[in-house]
Order: structure tokens, then sequence, then C-alpha cells
């Protein structure tokens, strides 16, 4: 039922917003949130539980409400109690079997009896049963449905700063700001609901002082998901995620009041003081007509005055405790509320349809004969509270049980993290305002801003939390946790078993394990543990509370999912000219270049033709390309590759090869000196970041006079081969073109300073170009132009692979794996172990001193081979057993066979003896062992001169 | 309804017995110290006491049982490893795994899914098609399959991955499984319980005497104990343990991350992995969507969450699956990962005699929780490595024989 207006109400009564739940169209306002609405419409049952299906309502209103959780189109798990109410909502229970009024599930209420906790433990494990069994647990599981045709939402993050931030905008929260904030320091402030205040009233000064102020940021409707090293904590907006750093913490999060424990403590009216004052004082809502208040603490008295205002009529409250202050007494007094101290409720009753409570069974506590029955339609609790310490847990808290006031509480803060009010065992209103001035003022001091203010907090003298609000009832249904439905026995049985320690009777029972976490299941699970065991609540401990407060949505985290993809200068070109894009690390690289009517076999063969006949021309300006310059340069080089640089010319380049401290080779490329003191070179496209992270991380130890500059992304690379290509590139640069294999210029190419290496990756005459990256494309288009005269094709990294496969060139990666050495991959030459030392060294010199375990070798299928071709990674078998594996394979043109390289065994490598290649289908395939290079055999026509 | 479950609803009183005896002090010797109650602590505990008739042993822990690791990853359980060692010994233990439930007498939730390993390159494809061959040599069930066999196995998948890292195939190997990783560990505990083993929890290892290079005790919080065989099975603490009888391994510890949504009804039934996105992901039997990644990239002894882990995992996720963005994550958590250089576990006799080694095992230590304690169990029991775990000894980076499973391992956990 709405309320005439409250003060400070929430709602905005001249905006109505129409709404359906379950088929009925209802009317809100705006300010409400779906369950205050339905609650306004008299609607009290609102979901089921997870495992019997019972019926379930509000408890907290607080976002921990997981058993009124809502589908909505594509949004599953919508918490009714948090989630605003919007226009045209169209709205479902979760997890019912039909619909809400009528649940097939609840069937399972009746079994409870035989599935007690951990039943599916016990039994369905026949190895011929369980699957099946399993496809039935799987169609009972789970809450809300996923909409595979929701979309992709994108969500921007941003980085906050601040010196304090302050999570918790009650009472205590506002305080802390405050004082920090007059302190000098910048302040964010985040509390979770629409609005500062918290949940007490009296704070309305303290708002306006807050929002006027100007080093306050204020964050609403805005949870603080966790706590991250170094101050960092993610507040959760509703569009956006922030993540700020703070350069202190104060954590006034408050406390979530917790549930009594009796018979039927789950049915829809049965709910916590707290949240129906919030009901009351937000959404103008009378959760119930006729009430029972079951009563442990100062904080129900309170609540009971909202209750009377509101027009609620009060049947009884019950105190669990025998003696409370008279100034508590004289409220029911004062409205001839019967008052029932030292009694508790015993069960609540059903109404006739199960699905609201109807009245309540009143004790005397410790007592299971009833002295009372009272018919009521709505159950209030406030029998304690539990520190909504998650945050100080993450932050490393070491946390105490304070006996006076039945509570966690910090003992021990880490560096820069302060706790005031109900999470730090601060209850009276007066002395949060207080403790939030306090730990303002120190978090100020913290970073530097003012001295911490000496101020005392007097203890409470009145416990809030009663020890144990826990009633036990021979036929059960006394709920621990809602989200699981575990009842107080279940616990119990746990701990028969043997899950005696807190973690373990979580794991097994599954206790604060759903979506809310146990916020309203936690403390008493322990308390249980702890009466069980003869322990203290201090001695039992709790569990580890994780990261986060309150879950959340993958598109946030997510954020807009930036998936960075790089491009060399040339791209637009190949783009032009039909390229076929391939993934290479974080680049796109042509694979090759379609030519319409071709086959992608045909284009690739037309593009390697073109190299051994012609001229290509392919873009690597996806290696790395790293450049080095200082006294020690060669000796760095000589340290980091198997070869040796120091003698190596200006003017000439060497082919590289890496090894990490294991032997195995890493990475290769080529080096050419330019200066004494001065290099410039390459490494694989994959491997650029890698090496470079690397070398830099061995300069840095070795402490070497010698710079590393990482050139990849200002350097455009392209290699110009085929037998036509000096023609191509004569009159274009001022390079003197007869310069000699493997040598190294520096020059202009169409006007542009460059670099020329004289390469033979291809087996051609080659020449590779470096040019600054923005001439990159100009330079392209010059080759391209020039060379179309002589046929010049652009060339994919296919073809390439073709053409220096047809070479005998390895590639890294491909052609060797985590554990090939040097000599498995035939580098043996390029490794100089009389160096004094490189990478790698020590681990090759043992090697050697062994048997070789495998040998890359060459490979030819017949020329008259037929049937399918092996693929790469097919196994080389020798008498049924695994003898190596193909690593590259490829029809070549040139030679009109198939060609390959593979591992084989010791002694299967000589020339000319074959080997079995077995297929997926594994029919056999015989090979004959090659030399390599199979083209070109001499390298002629590389070194070429005209 | 089974009929087992008749008897809870006809008792009066809980009808189920303590899984666990309380032990309240530590005996003076024991003919084997387990260090480390974690699942392949109380699995060598078992079948030390099963298969060899050795039950004065204890099992030590230092928190409770099946909290470290064997309560933290992701459950994931196969054998499509790329040498033959890791093959061999991860078939073994599917094997074991698939009568597990019956043994123990209690439901493992062993789940038969079927598990994908996702290629988004031709190299990852050439890495499945080697791992696919190698398995099939052992007769594994393993093979390289193509994007639309992906797609009828999860048909709601986006096979282009947002349009930057299309699927371009798959390693698929049918006898991928889950499992409820807690309940192996109590499974294991409670068989090792009934047969005579002690196991102590809240019982922290302080020390190890080792006399004239033989092992002689151990010295704990709760006082010593003379034996002369130790077992250290303790994951991501395996340094600090080997620090205290003086060997050096090569191992070092990065944190493993994981994180698990709300549940929702299943959709999902394989599980899926992919190397180029860092996701491995399987639906729980409670409708959770259990989320893993690579390893974080730095060296640290720690379980602390970051946040740039459910960042970077989310984003993934929702390359493959955009419509997961309203589904929520709800708790995220960290393990301590003991690497190897060759990704592949260290198990067997070490220099000092009688301490045995079970550690090194990163990101794979969960599925091969039977086939570890089998294999130690007898390792322990007759001093000398069973013929299975005789590629994994501490020796092999000694003797630079390394078995490298770095290709199948560096994700796929």
């Amino acid at each position: 039922m709405r309320l005439p207006a409250q003060p400070g109400e929430w709602i905005d009564r001249t905006t109505p917003l129409g709404f359906r739940f379950e088929g009925r169209d209802y009317t809100g306002f705006a300010g409400d949130t779906v369950a205050s609405a339905l609650a306004a419409a008299g609607v009290s049952m609102l979901g089921r539980s997870f495992k019997y299906h019972r019926p379930r309502g509000l408890l907290s209103a607080a976002n921990h409400d997981v058993n009124a959780m809502m589908q909505w189109g594509g949004m599953p798990n919508l918490r009714a109690d948090a989630t605003p109410l919007a226009a045209g909502m169209d709205l479902e229970a979760v997890n019912t079997f039909g619909t809400l009024e009528r649940d097939a599930g609840s069937m399972l209420g009746h079994l409870s009896r035989f599935l007690p906790v951990g039943f599916y433990y016990k039994a369905f494990h026949g190895k011929r049963l369980f699957p099946l069994w399993e496809k039935m647990f799987r169609a009972m599981t789970g809450l809300g449905k996923v909409d595979f045709s929701a979309p992709r939402q994108r969500t921007p993050k941003r980085y906050g700063f601040c010196d304090v931030l302050v999570v918790g905008g009650g009472t205590s929260g506002l305080a802390a700001a405050l004082s920090a904030a007059e302190q000098g320091a910048q302040v964010a402030l985040v509390d979770e609901n629409a609005r500062l205040g918290g949940s007490t009233q009296g704070a309305s000064e303290l708002v306006g002082k807050v929002l006027a102020h100007p080093r306050i940021r204020v964050f609403t409707d805005t949870y603080a998901a966790g706590y991250y090293a170094d101050h960092w904590v993610p507040l959760v907006e509703r569009e956006r995620i922030t993540k700020m750093r703070a350069r202190a913490v104060v954590v006034a999060a408050g406390a979530f009041e917790q549930p009594a424990v009796f018979r039927n403590n789950d049915l829809p009216g049965v709910m916590l003081a707290s949240g129906a004052a919030r009901l009351i004082r937000r959404h103008a809502v009378q959760p119930a007509g006729r009430i029972v208040l079951l009563a442990a603490n100062a904080d129900a008295y309170q609540a009971l005055a909202d209750f009377i205002r509101a027009g609620i009529e009060v049947a009884a409250v019950v105190d669990l405790r025998g003696t409370l202050p008279s100034e508590q007494r004289a409220l029911p007094a004062a409205h001839d509320i019967p008052l029932f101290a030292g009694h508790c409720i015993l069960e609540a009753l059903p109404s006739s349809d199960g699905r609201r409570v109807a009245g309540v069974k009143i004790a005397p506590l410790g007592q299971t004969q009833a002295i009372a029955e009272l018919a009521c339609d709505g159950v209030f609790m406030s029998v304690g509270w539990a520190p909504a310490a998650a945050l100080l847990y993450q932050a490393g808290t070491k946390m105490r049980y304070d006996a006076g006031i039945e509570q966690f509480v910090p003992e021990k803060l880490p560096d820069g993290v302060f706790a005031c009010g109900r999470v730090n065992g601060v209850h009276t209103f007066a002395s949060r305002l207080l403790d939030g001035e306090r730990a303002g003022s120190a978090a100020a001091a913290h970073c530097g801003l003012g001295g911490a203010k000496p101020i005392a907090v007097p203890t409470e003298t009145d416990s809030p939390t009663h020890p144990w609000p826990i009633v036990p009832h021979p036929e059960g249904k006394n709920f621990i946790d809602f989200d699981e439905d575990l009842q107080l026995s279940d616990l119990e049985n746990a701990i028969q078993e043997g899950f005696d320690n807190i973690e373990l009777m979580k794991r097994y029972s599954t206790v604060g394990m759903g979506p809310s976490q146990g916020k309203h299941s936690n403390m008493n699970a322990l308390r249980v543990l702890a009466r069980a065991t003869g322990a203290t609540p201090g001695e039992v401990g709790t569990t580890t509370a994780r990261p986060f407060f309150h879950p959340v949505p993958m598109s946030h985290l997510a954020g807009r999912g930036f998936t960075p993809e790089r491009r060399t200068p040339m791209h637009a070109l190949h783009e032009a000219a039909g390229a076929v894009w391939m993934p290479a690390g974080a680049w796109q690289r042509p694979e090759y270049y379609a030519i319409h009517g071709l086959t992608r076999e045909a284009c690739i063969e037309g593009e390697a033709l073109a190299v051994r006949q012609g001229v290509g021309l392919i873009d690597v300006g996806t290696l790395g390309k790293l450049e080095i310059r200082g006294p020690q340069a060669a000796e760095f080089l000589e340290r980091v590759y198997v070869s040796k640089y120091a003698g190596l010319k200006t003017g000439m380049t060497r082919y590289a090869v890496m090894c990490d401290e294991a032997g195995v080779v890493i990475d290769d490329g080529v080096i050419a000196r330019l200066a004494d003191d001065h290099f410039y070179f390459t490494t694989t496209t994959s491997g650029a970041a890698a090496v470079y992270r690397e070398l830099s991380r061995w300069n840095t130890l070795w402490k070497m006079d010698c710079g590393i500059v990482n050139l990849t992304g200002a350097m455009a690379a392209m290699n110009l081969a085929g037998p036509k290509a000096k023609q191509v590139l004569t009159g274009l640069t001022d390079v003197d073109l007869s310069l000699p294999f493997l040598a190294v210029r520096e020059g202009n190419v169409c006007g542009v300073p460059a670099r020329l290496m004289r390469a033979g990756f291809v087996g051609e005459w080659g020449v590779e170009i470096h040019v600054p990256a923005e001439h990159g494309a100009r330079v392209w288009q010059a080759l391209m132009q020039a060379g179309q005269a002589h046929g010049i094709r652009p060339f994919g990294v296919e073809a390439q692979r073709l053409l220096r496969l047809e070479k005998g060139h390895i590639i890294i990666g491909q052609d060797t794996d985590g554990l090939t050495t040097p000599g498995e991959a035939g580098l043996d030459w390029a490794v100089k172990m009389d160096k004094p030392f490189f990478v790698g060294q020590r681990s090759l010199a043992i090697i050697a001193s062994k048997p070789r375990p495998r040998q890359l070798v060459g490979f030819m299928l017949p020329a008259d081979h037929a049937g399918p071709a092996p693929q790469e990674c097919h196994l080389v078998i020798d008498n049924g057993d695994i003898a190596g594996r193909v690593t590259s394979i490829a029809w070549s043109p040139a030679l009109q066979r198939h060609i390959g390289m593979a591992y084989v065994k010791p002694g299967m490598d000589a020339a000319g003896s074959t080997f079995a290649i077995r297929l997926s289908d594994k029919t056999l395939v015989s090979a004959e062992v090659a030399k390599t290079p199979f083209y070109d055999p001499d390298n002629l026509r590389q070194k070429e001169e005209a | 309804m089974p009929w087992r479950l008749l008897r809870f609803a006809l008792s009066k009183k809980h009808p189920e017995p303590r899984m666990f005896t309380r032990h309240d002090r530590l005996k003076p010797a024991y003919d084997v110290v387990i260090i480390g109650g974690g699942g392949h602590g109380l699995a060598a505990a078992y079948y030390l006491a099963r298969e060899h008739g050795i039950t004065n042993v204890c099992v030590l822990e230092k928190g409770y049982i099946g909290g470290g690791n064997t309560g933290r990853n992701t459950t994931i359980i196969r054998s499509n490893y790329l040498t033959p060692e890791g093959v061999q010994f991860y078939d073994e233990s599917v094997r074991l795994w698939q009568d597990l439930a019956q043994d123990f007498d209690l439901n493992l939730f062993y789940s038969n899914r079927g598990h994908y390993t996702l290629a988004h390159t031709d190299a990852a494809l050439r890495t499945s098609r080697w791992r696919a061959e190698v398995n099939k040599h052992f007769g594994i069930d393993s093979e390289v399959v193509g994007p639309e066999v992906v797609k009828k196995a999860a048909p709601m998948i986006d096979l282009s991955c947002g349009g930057h890292a299309p699927i371009l195939g798959a390693l698929y190997h049918a006898p991928g499984a889950v499992a409820r990783h807690d309940a192996v560990a109590w499974g294991y505990g409670r068989g090792a319980d009934m047969r005579g083993v002690e196991i102590h929890q809240r019982t922290e290892v302080l020390g190890i005497g080792v006399v004239g290079g033989k092992v002689a005790g151990v010295r704990t919080n709760r006082g010593n104990i003379a034996t002369n065989k130790v077992l250290c099975a303790v994951a991501g603490a395996t340094p600090r343990i080997l620090d205290m009888v003086g060997i050096r391994s090569p191992i070092y510890i990065h944190p493993l991350q994981a994180m698990v949504s709300e549940p929702v009804k299943p959709w999902l039934d394989p599980i899926l992995v992919s190397g180029s996105l860092h996701v491995y992901i399987s639906q729980s039997a409670r409708g959770e969507l259990v989320m893993g990644a690579s390893l974080d990239p730095y060296e640290v002894q720690s379980t602390r969450s970051t946040f740039d882990f459910p960042e970077s995992l989310s984003a993934h996720m929702l390359d493959m699956f955009p419509f997961l963005s309203n589904v929520k994550v709800m708790r995220q958590w960290a393990g301590m990962a003991d690497m190897t250089p060759d990704f592949a576990p260290i198990m067997g006799r070490t220099p000092v005699e009688g301490f045995y080694l079970d550690g090194g095992w990163g990101t794979w230590g969960f599925k091969a929780t039977p086939v570890c304690g089998k294999t130690m169990a007898y390792t322990v029991a007759n001093d000398r490595e069973h013929t299975l775990i005789t590629g994994f000894g501490l020796d092999r980076f000694r003797n630079f024989a390394l078995t490298g499973e770095k290709g199948a391992a560096s994700v796929g956990h």
C-alpha cells in the first residue's frame, strides 16, 4: 500500500511508470525500485527459492535480495530490490517452472527430507546413470536465462584520482568525507544508493554540506566492487566503471542487518526491519498492515517508531533479550503494544495459500511450547548486524571478534586504510558522527594534509547484536541461507560429517556461495559452527571475502573491448591490390593477393613464380627492427646472439640466432653493422616485442655502455627480389647496386633516406629496403610503378613461405618448438662456442656432450606422389613409434613436387634414405631425405652480381 | 529418486558419520609424513594405505584440506598433451578419474563434457594437429575439427570472435571433463582416514630434519615427528619446503587467477579453451560460468586478486559470446602455480634420501590428482619411481632431458 507523502521520499509522484510482472500490469513511480513498486501494489511473492522453490519476497531492500531476482528480456538476474523501475519493463521471476504462481518446482519442497545437505554427493554417481541424473540437475539449476540475441554492450571506463576515497555515504561516511575535505583533501564519496544519507534518518544536514563542498566528488548509485593493491578501487556506476586510485581509503560501508533464524523465516512478509523502514521512508510503501516486531537491540525500537508513524498496526514486540533498557520499553508501552521480553518467534505461520506470513507462534526463549499465537501479515526483524567488511578484508585488515558488541571489528588496518561507523563497531548515531570525523581526519593526515584530530569515540554500552538469534525447530525450515535454501539442520549435519572448519563447512554446505555471497548468512552460519564446536566466533573466524562486493556485469568489466591491431604504412595499398589478410601477432599481413577467377593456390604460385622469373615485392615491415649504439654494442650482441659480431665489417650483415638460457632457439634475424659502434638488426615479427623486452632486461642487468632503440613502428621495410629486381631499382636510388651479397648501405631511394640490405631469404637477388615509416607507401608505389615494365607482383606471406622452403630456410616457431636447440635445427654453423659467453652457451655445452635426440632434415615426396599430401605436424613413424614430425611442407612449382622439412631420429637423416609420414587417416606416405637447399643448391642466384 | 536418499527421510538423526577423524595430537613417529593436505597429498595417502598397506601415515595441512589449488582450479580434466610421457601419464589419470566416484562411494560430479581447444591462427592449428596426432598414437580420442564442428557444439558462439580472431578450427578431445574439485579432496581424505591415515589440519611444517643426507624428522607448530620418509605435495609453497632440505629447483611461482559468474540456466555444454584469447570456460552444475585465463606474467607468491584480470577476461569472453554482456561476474580468486621451465611437473626421489617431491604442477595439477597420488604412493613405498613418472624427475634439469609440454600446457590447463 502506498503511504501519503513521506518527508524526503525518493519517489516522484508526478511520473507514473507502467510495467508488467508475471504477465500482469502495474504502475509505480519514478524513483521506485521494482520491488518497492510491487510492494506498493500489494505483491509480496517476488520469486521462488533456488532449491525448494519456496515462495520468497523482500528481505533487505538493500541489494541482497537474491530470492527476488527477475528476468527482463535479455537481462538475467536483475535484483528487484535494487533495480530502478523503468517504464515498459516486462519482468518475470527467474527459476520457475511454469509461472511464479504455479511453479511445478515447488514439489521439491515436499521432498526436502530426502535432500539434506550434500545429498548430491551421496547418490546419483552410478557410472551409467550419472549422465542422466546430470541432465536433470542441469535442467533444474541456474537462475536467469541468457538471451543469445542480446547485443554486445560496450561500456566506457575512466581513471579517477583522489586523496581520500570514502566508501559509504551514511552517517559516518558523510562525516569522514567532510572532515577530510575540510583538512584540504580532494575527496571522492561513493554510495550504492541513489541518494546519500544511508539508512538512518538525521543525516540530511550533513548531506547538504557534503553536496555543497567544493572538494568532495559524490558518486551515488555506485558501488566499490573491490579493494586492490595500492588503494585501487573500481567504482561500478550504472553506465561505466571508474577505476579510482586513492591515497587513502576510508571504509564506512556500514553493516548488513541479519535475519533471525526460526521456522518459516523465509515466508514473504518476513523481512528485516531496516528493509521495511527503507520502503517506508524512500518509497512511501507500507510493506504490511499488521506486524510482529522481533527485536534484540536499540535499532529495533527506532524502527518501531517509523512503523507506528506509517500507520502499521503492531501486534506485538518480541524481544530476545530478557532485560532491556527502560527507554526501549517506553515506546511499546506508550502505544499499548504487548512486549514479550526474553521470548522468540518459534515459527511463522503461512497463509492458506502458503504465499505470505499469516501469523507467528511465540515462545519463551529456549522453550519449544508456544505461549501465544498472533495473526499478522508481516514480521520485521531487528536482532543484529554483520559488518560490511569485504573491502577491509581484501585490503588485508586483521579483524577480531568483539564480544562486547558481538561483532567482528578491525584490529589492525593496513597503511592508508581507515574504517568508521558500524563496520568499525560504532553504532550509536552520535558516535558514528565522531568516528567518521576521526577517520576522515586521519585519512587526510595520511595524505600529508593536516594532523589527525585526537577524537575519542565512546564504546558502545549496549550490544546491537544478539549472539544467538537462532531458534531450532523439530520440523526445520528455519533458514540460515536464503540464496542456497540451507536450514539450521543442514549446517549441523555438515558439522557432524566432519566439515567443522568454516571454509570446509562453506564448501560442503555451499553456505555463503550464492549470489549475495553470504551477506545475510555467513554470520549465523559461523555462530552455528562456533556453538557446535565449543569455540568462540573469533576462534572460528570468517571465510575469505573475495571481490566482488556486488556482482559486476561483464560489459562493465570488458569496457570498450579495445583490441589493438597494427598495420604497416602500406596497408591501404595492399588492400587496393586485393590482399587477403592474415593475423601475425598484433599485425595484419597480406597472406596473398587475390586475383579474380584464380584460386588461392594459383595466386600464391603466381606470386612465387614472379619472384623466381621476374621480380616481386613483399612488405616485411612487421619484422622487429632494433638499433643499438655505444662502445659496447658489439659485445652486447655477442652476448645475446650465438654468433660473433665484433669482427663483422662495417657495411656488412650477418644472420643472427638467439637462444634462451636452456639453449633453445627463440628468435632469429639479421644484424647489420653501420659503424663501429652502431648496429641495425631485425627480429621475427612475433618475437619483436619479447626480444626488445628481453634485450632491455639484459642491458639493465649487465649495465653495458650501449643503448637499444625499438624502431619497429618507425621504419617501413620491403624486400624487392627476383632476377629483374636490380633493373627495377636502378634509377630510383643513389646506392651503387653492385653491392655484394650480405652488404648493407645507407643512401636514398626515391629521394628518401634508406637502408639497403642485400638479402637472400627467398633465394633470388634481393634487397631489403628500410625507410622511415612515413615514406613507406611512397617508396612501395614507386617500386611497383618502376617494376610494371618487368611484370612485378606484390607477394604475400604464403609465397614467401614457399620460396624460403625451396631454399631450406627455417621459420622460428614453425620449424622449431619449445625445446629445439640450434644443432637440431641445422644451425650449428652459427653457434660460436669459442666466445667467452652468450646466453644459452653453458646449456649448449652440456647438450653437445650428449647424443642428439633429433635432427631437422629436408625431404621430398616422390614426383609421382598421388593422393593427399602430408600436412604440417603429421608424425614421422619408425617401426610403429613416433620418430619425429613434419614442420613444413608445400608443393614446389620450381621442383614440381612436394618438399618439406621434418624432425627425424638420429640415424634417419642420411640423404637419399626414406622414412614414413602418417596422415590423419593413418595412411603412411613415404618421403625421401633430401639435401637443402632444394632449389639452386649452390646459392648462385641470390649472390649473382649482375 | 535414488533409494539411497530414502534413509535420510527415514532416520531421525542425520545418518552420516564423520568423514574425517579428529586427532588431538600427533604421534611421535610415522612411517610416512605427507606435507600438504590437498588432492595430491591425500591421494598419495589413500593409495599408500589401499595399495601398499602403509597406514602409519600422517598428512599435515597448514590450513584446511583441499584449501589450496585443489579448491582454486577450474576443474578441467583432459589428457590431450604433447609429449609421449605426458600423454600416457594423463591418460592413466583420466582412466582413474572415471571410476573414482564409485571407488569413493561419493559423487564427484565427474562430467564428461568434451573439450575444444580453439585455434585462431594457422600456428595454433598446426599445434592442434601435432597434439591430435600424438594423442591418437597413444589411443587417445583427439582430433582436429573445423569451425563448423565448434559451431555445432556451441551454436551460440561468435566464430569470428568480434571480427579480430576468427576461429579456424579446434583440437577436439572427447574425454575432456570437469569435476567437483572439493569433493575430490574429501573423497581421498575419507578413504585414507577409513584406512588409518591421520589427517592433521591447521598443522604447519616449520622444518625438516636431515641427518647424513637422509630424512630424520619433521618439525611442526604442534610438535616434532620422527620419520624417514617425507612426501612434499604443497603446490605453490614447494620452494619454501625445498629450502628446508637444501634442494635447489628451477621452480618459480606465478599467480593463476579465475572467476565465476552468477548462476544462469545452463546453455554451454562443452569446455572451451582459446589460447589466443586467453580464455577457458565451462558451465558448472550450479549454472555458474567458470572462467580462467593464462598465468599472470609476473612472479608473485600471493593469492591476491588483481582487477585487470576480470577486465581482460571479460573482454575476451564477450568476443566469443557477445550476449553475455549483462551476465555478472560474482567472484574472483587466485592460486599460486609452481612453474617449471619445460611446463611439466617434477615427481620422484630427490638428492635427499627419503624426501620425495611432488611439485612443479603449474596450472595442470588437478587433472593429475589420481595418477599422481597412485604413482607417488608407489614411489614412496618402493623407493623407486613408477614407470609412468620416470620422465618427470628433478634431475632432468641437470641432465638437459626436458619434457616439453609448453605447447600443450600454456593456456590449456
